[in-house]
Parts: C-alpha cells; structure tokens; sequence
C-alpha cells in the first residue's frame, strides 16, 4: 500500500488515487508540422525506467487535482510529489532494491 | 533375442540417449536411478554465435529450439541475467487460450494452442497440458451482450467456442456462486473447450532441454550489459557479465526487462511494465476442473493437479520492477474470490507473488525488426505471454532465419504504431489491463 502525499490534501491511502502515466511529455505542434515518426514518440514511446519515475497521479476520492510524482519503480518508494506545472524534478538514481 | 539384440534396439538406444519414456523409468527404478544424467548442459558462452537471444524464458528458449529444429540453426546462445525460466515463465498462472477478438490475434494464439497440443510429444518432455476448458462467466445482461459478440467473432475467425446458459454454468463450475442472491449474478458464459493450463516450469525446461540436445548454449547468470555495434551501426554482438560474444544476430526476449535493453541500444519502446499478480492456495480436494474467469470481477482462477487453487486477476496499475505485488489488489482479487465461491472464503494461501510484465498500448505483442539493424524484438506480451511461447519462438525463428517477418507475425511488427495499425486486444481476457 503506497501512502501518497497530495500536495493539497496530506498523505493519504494510495486506492485514493489514479496513477495517469508518465509526466512531462510535451505535445509536439503545430499539428500540421509534425511528422509520423514524431506522432509516434509523442503518443506510443515511454522510457518505462528502471529506477526514479516522473508520473502523473490524479486524487480521484479527495480533490480530484492532478500532481507529479517521483517514486522509484524497483522499491515503490514515493521521493517527492509536486505540482503539475512544477519543472521534472532531477533525482538521484541509486540502489533502490526492492 | 540376445544381449546384442536388445542393445540394438530402438528404445534401448534412445533410453541411453536421454529419451524420457515409461521404459526408462523402469529401468532406472531397477538401476537405483543412477543412470539420469543432466537435462542440459552448463556451458561457457563461446567468442561467436550466428543468433544470440537474450533472454532465457520460454519465448527465448523456444525461439532458440526452433532455429536449431526447424532451420538448422545450431550456433545459437540463449544468455539469461538470472536463472532459466525465473521470470515471467515461472509466475504465471498457467493458462493457455486463444479467445480473442481479432483476426490477427486468433491466427496468432490459435496457432500456439495447436503447437502446445503436440508439445509434450515433440519435446518428449511431458508440459502437462490439460485441455480443461476455459469458462468466461457473465453476469449481466451487458456482459452477455459481450459474450454473444465475442462467439461471434471468435467463431467467424475459426475459433471453436459455445456460448451457454446459467443451468450449464452452474453444472461446469458447481463451486460458483450461481443463486438468484449472488453478490455476482451469474447469467451465463462462454466457454473454449480447448483452453486450459500446463505446467509452466517444464514448458521453459522441455523446450531447454530439447535445445541443448540440438547444440544450443544456454548460458545462466550472463547479464547483457551493452551492444557492439558495426560500421554500420548495426548490432554484431553484446557486452555481457562474461565477457563480449559476438552474433550474426541478436534477439531480445526480455519481457518486463525489454526497455531497459532498448535504452542500451539507443532507442524508446511503446511498452510500460507493470506488475502482475498471483496466488496459489493451500491444497484442496478437487472442487474446480475448467479454467474459470468472472467478468464483473476480472478474476479468474484453475485448481492443479496438486490441489491448490491457482489465482489471478488484473494489472497493479502503475509501472514496477518490484516483481511483488500490491495489497489492495490483492484484497479485491481474493475478495472477488471470497464473494464468488463462498465455500472458498475460508481457504488459505500459500504464496503470492508478482510478474513484471511488458504492456503495449493496444495490448498485442511486438515481434520482428527493432529500429537497429541486426537486432529483433519479441515482447510486448504484457499479461498473456506464456500462452504463447511455441508461436513467438516459431514465428521469431522464422524471421531471424528467413530475414523475412513469417505472415502471421506480421501485423504485430513495431510498424504498426507509426502506421496507427493497432491491434487492440485491451478487453481480450475480459481484465482491464
């Protein structure tokens, strides 16, 4: 059970929330400029690490806002939570055993 | 008939050999069973191989077999980081089908239910398939207008199904909660008499052992480190915890681990890995003989030969390379349990564990060519990946050794994505993935 900190509402029980997949990817424009491959980069490829992930959570029962998280994908454990527009922020990738 | 006569003979020979049989147990039971000798070798990786697969579960294994069998390829390595068959192939939940909606998919899985019909004999390894059935349930009147498409199209694309009524459901699954006052309802289901489960440890050790019989290395606790790259940019070999081999070739068979070899490599996959969950009850007696699924819950279980009751249900959905899952999925997947087979509620588990599984968005494989010359990929397999281990290893055979992607592999080339050619099997285990 994970224990998320909301940055408006505290910490609360993960099944509060609603992981919403990877943050920071920006929507490549204009339309008429961007070509197949780069539609492909944009909507499809993710880095899926393993290590620190930037992702975006929505706190569905509580405020229903949505905010980053940096949370390690070998042990689970949540680094920081920040807010959407927040710059990505740069985590050490370390040992993290699960 | 002499000494001489019997050691002439065909089955004398091929107990000698290391062929499995009736007779060789009976012999080794007379012998103080001294005769059984390794089922593969524990090789050191040599300098150079035509194929190198990386990757040692049942996709890489049985793609390595079938080079050796099919196209006579022999010169082959199968580097595995770990331990064989310590993935994905050793977590699942055993279940063999080929249910689902599109052409494509059933071309694919329908023919790995057939290759797994014969796979006992053919690897002479006994993988324990048993054709069980496999029991979709409804539960609603939406679910059953669910179901009657899905026949449809399953019957359309050549996949034998019936579609039955409740009485029919309650007789197959007696321990199923089918009352007017269930929590779930039962309305009716669906059911792919030729679905059911194997033995998932001997499928990776059968196919280990045939390939190793052909010339095949498989190399344990050989972790990939990096590519070696050509003039040209192309793959001819890989860095590796033991040093650098060189190949013809290079295959990933990776499953959950896939992106992180592609990042090597210097490319993005579509593929997130999530964890997937499962459970394994305390013996019982026999109470459940099909393969059952419940799609108002997405739970679904089988009972072993052994007694215990075999569970799964949907994905933990965020990304993890935890390979454990969390506890309230697994609260709603035994709750679901609990609610739909009360005589179950007071069974007691033995193990959970956790599989990192490679999902892509339209939920289908990716098999064939990577963006890098000489180096192919087989994943993407997500939650449904040991079901088809004979398909992939045949199809990715084919390809590596034809240089051409076989017909039925080809919709799932990674193409796809840019062409916006999905193939969209998301709701093909009635499971939101």
């Amino acid at each position: 059970m994970l224990l998320i900190e909301c940055p408006w509402c505290g910490p609360r029980d993960e099944h509060e929330f609603r992981y919403g997949g990877e943050t920071h990817i920006a929507r490549p424009g204009p339309p008429e400029a961007v070509d197949d491959a780069e539609w492909t980069r944009y909507l499809f490829e993710r880095g899926n690490p393993c290590g620190i992930h930037l992702e975006r959570w929505h706190h569905g029962f509580g405020c229903q806002r949505w905010f980053n998280v940096a949370r390690d994908t070998r042990s689970h454990r949540i680094h920081a939570t920040y807010a959407m527009t927040d710059p990505p922020r740069a985590m050490p990738n370390g040992e993290d055993t699960p | 008939m002499t000494a001489f006569d019997i050691y002439n003979t065909q089955l004398y020979r091929e107990a000698m050999a290391g062929h499995y049989s009736a007779w060789r147990i009976f012999r080794e039971a007379l012998r103080g069973q001294r005769g059984w000798s390794r089922a593969w070798r524990n090789p050191e990786p040599a300098s150079r191989y035509d194929v190198v697969i990386v990757g040692g579960g049942g996709h890489g294994l049985a793609t390595a077999y079938y080079l050796a069998r099919t196209h006579g390829i022999r010169r082959v390595a199968v580097l595995e980081r770990s331990w064989l068959g310590g993935g994905n192939t050793g977590r699942n939940t055993t279940v063999i089908r080929s249910n689902y909606y599109y052409p494509a998919s059933a071309a694919l899985y329908d023919m790995s239910v057939r290759l797994y019909e014969n796979l006992s004999k053919e690897l002479n390894y006994n993988i324990m398939f048993s054709q069980r059935g496999m029991l979709m349930v409804g539960h609603s009147r939406h679910d059953m207008d669910l179901i009657n498409r899905w026949a449809g199209a399953m019957q359309i694309n050549g996949v034998a199904c019936e579609v039955l009524n409740r009485a029919t459901v309650a007789r197959l699954a007696p321990a199923l909660d089918c009352s007017p006052r269930a929590r779930y309802p039962v309305e009716g289901g669906l059911i792919q008499r030729r679905g059911g489960t194997a033995r998932h440890d001997a499928v990776a050790w059968g196919y280990a052992r045939a390939a190793d019989a052909l010339g095949v290395d498989i190399i344990q606790g050989c972790e990939v480190t990096g590519f070696l790259r050509g003039p040209g940019g192309e793959v001819v070999g890989v860095e590796t915890s033991r040093g650098r081999i060189m190949a013809g070739k290079v295959q990933l068979a990776a499953a959950g681990n896939t992106s992180a070899l592609a990042g090597l490599a210097g490319f993005r996959l579509p593929l997130t890995s999530y964890a997937l969950q499962a459970f394994v009850s305390e013996p019982i007696k026999p109470v459940l003989d099909t393969v059952i699924l419940s799609l108002a819950t997405g739970v679904y279980l089988s009972q072993s030969d052994k007694g215990g009751l075999v569970i799964g249900g949907g994905l933990d959905l965020y990304p993890s390379f935890a390979q454990r899952g969390n506890l309230p999925v697994a609260r709603s997947v035994l709750g679901a349990v609990a609610e739909q087979f009360p005589s179950l509620g007071r069974v007691r588990l033995l193990r959970q564990w956790a599989g990192t599984v490679d999902v892509s968005p339209d939920s289908s494989p990716i098999l064939g060519e990577s963006p890098v010359p000489g180096l192919y990929l087989n994943c993407g397999w997500g939650t449904g990946g040991f079901k088809a281990i004979p398909v992939g290893g045949t199809l990715m055979a084919h390809h590596l050794a034809t240089g051409e992607p076989h017909p039925i592999a080809r919709p799932f080339g990674l193409d796809r994505f840019a062409r916006g050619a999905l193939i969209d099997e998301a709701a093909a285990s009635g499971i939101a993935h």
